[in-house]
């Protein structure tokens, strides 16, 4: 599996973020509709973006207060180096702790989403559900 | 070009106490519909964060009266979704988002982000795709280091910047394959793009000097023959090694400017590179 891990020791739930790539046909389709049918349907809490390219390229300031968000954030996108590139672009780099990149243009999509819904020890899925 | 809003149209989809959830293909074919379409969309249970001042369209199931569902005192409006299919929902969220500029995925008139990304664990900033690029992408941070300034000026599925740096430095996230694309960078990598740089010096190891006197002959021929389409046909047939070369998407290539016109912009853009590459050599002064 191809990520770029930085584990973190907080054990907070992790904040879900999930890329569409829509504006262009690189992610595999079958893979990003499958990831996003899980995480849809494991009843956690995400957020879900068009195209992290897109908001790069405009800085959008969502992208800081992601970097920003003291808790681990899981990342389901493409190539780890492009997203940590992508968010420097947008002047908000990713911390060097406690993110996590998923990448669906390489790799299933069960590997990536046993990854990104897997919870940090310590939170129960009733606490992830709240 | 980049739709000149500066946040993207945020939807929350709410299934949190005060709400009954959304069925699973619906949830689904309304997540979807709203990426294909360029929203952003959070699925919460509880109260979603703030937004950072944009508007908020909160979406849900509701049995009543909606709960308050983002944190701050931003404006929201909140839409009953009971009942409603999908695309009958997704129809009521564009008529509350009004006329908001939107850059749609696969719309008429629809940007694709192209741009180059920088991976500063690999970049020496050494300048090469400053002076290079003739459309004022690249720029300089206000450290000295290379910056990508006015990623919209990019010219759409053109990676030749990414051929002349000798560092594998330069990605663009939707080319179709590696390492420009944002895989790692193997050994046989670096040694290709090093042969891609010696591939241009061999063109006259000034990409635009060349691209200079090959259009200059054309045009002196067009001014002997008086003949536009031939002209044309030679600068062409000049341009194929440079496109094959550096990888540069023919339209680049013919929407070129005049060759007087680039030797300005190239002029320009060396004399900013050179201004970086001299105070990232000066010392900085100290501070008492």
């Amino acid at each position: 599996m191809t990520t770029a891990s930085k584990p973190s020791t907080d054990s907070a739930e992790p904040r879900i973020v999930y890329c569409r790539c829509a504006y262009a046909q690189v992610v595999p389709e079958e893979v990003k509709q499958e990831v996003l049918a899980g995480i849809a349907a494991s009843g956690r809490g995400f957020e879900a973006v068009a195209d992290l390219c897109e908001m790069a390229a405009r800085r959008d300031p969502q992208l800081k207060a992601l970097a920003a968000d003291d808790r681990p954030l899981k990342i389901a996108a493409c190539w780890p180096r492009a997203v940590e590139g992508l968010f420097r672009l947008a002047d908000a780099p990713l911390p060097t702790h406690g993110v996590e990149i998923l990448n669906m243009r390489s790799d299933a999509a069960p590997q990536v989403l046993a990854s990104i819904l897997e919870q940090p020890a310590g939170v129960t899925d009733t606490e992830a559900d709240v | 070009m980049i739709a000149p809003a500066t946040h993207l149209p945020r939807v929350v989809l709410y299934e949190g106490p005060g709400s009954q959830p959304f069925k699973g293909a619906e949830r689904l074919a309304l997540l979807a519909g709203l990426l294909d379409r360029g929203y952003w969309v959070t699925r919460a249970d509880t109260t979603a964060a703030a937004s950072d001042g944009n508007a908020v369209l909160v979406v849900g199931c509701f049995a009543g009266a909606a709960p308050a569902v983002v944190a701050d005192s931003q404006p929201v409006s909140v839409i009953d979704a009971t009942g409603l299919a999908s695309d009958a929902t997704i129809d009521r969220i564009e008529v509350a988002r009004a006329d908001e500029p939107m850059n749609r995925p696969n719309g008429p008139d629809t940007w694709k982000p192209w741009f180059p990304v920088i991976d500063t664990d690999r970049c020496t900033n050494c300048m090469q795709c400053l002076t290079f690029c003739l459309f004022d992408v690249y720029g300089v941070a206000s450290d000295h280091t290379l910056r990508v300034e006015n990623p919209a000026n990019c010219k759409v599925n053109c990676p030749a910047c990414s051929r002349v740096c000798p560092e594998v430095a330069i990605m663009f996230p939707k080319y179709h394959a590696g390492p420009i694309d944002g895989s790692p960078v193997r050994q046989q990598d670096v040694a290709a793009e090093k042969m891609k740089v010696d591939i241009s010096a061999l063109l006259g190891g000034d990409i635009y000097e060349r691209l200079r006197q090959r259009s200059e002959g054309a045009k002196a021929r067009f001014s002997k023959e008086r003949d536009a389409k031939q002209a044309l046909s030679e600068r062409r047939r000049c341009l194929t090694k440079l496109a094959d070369a550096a990888q540069i998407p023919r339209e680049v290539l013919d929407a070129l400017p005049t060759p007087e016109e680039i030797e300005r912009r190239t002029a320009a853009a060396a004399e900013k590179a050179a201004a970086a590459l001299a105070a990232q050599s000066t010392p900085a002064t100290p501070t008492t």
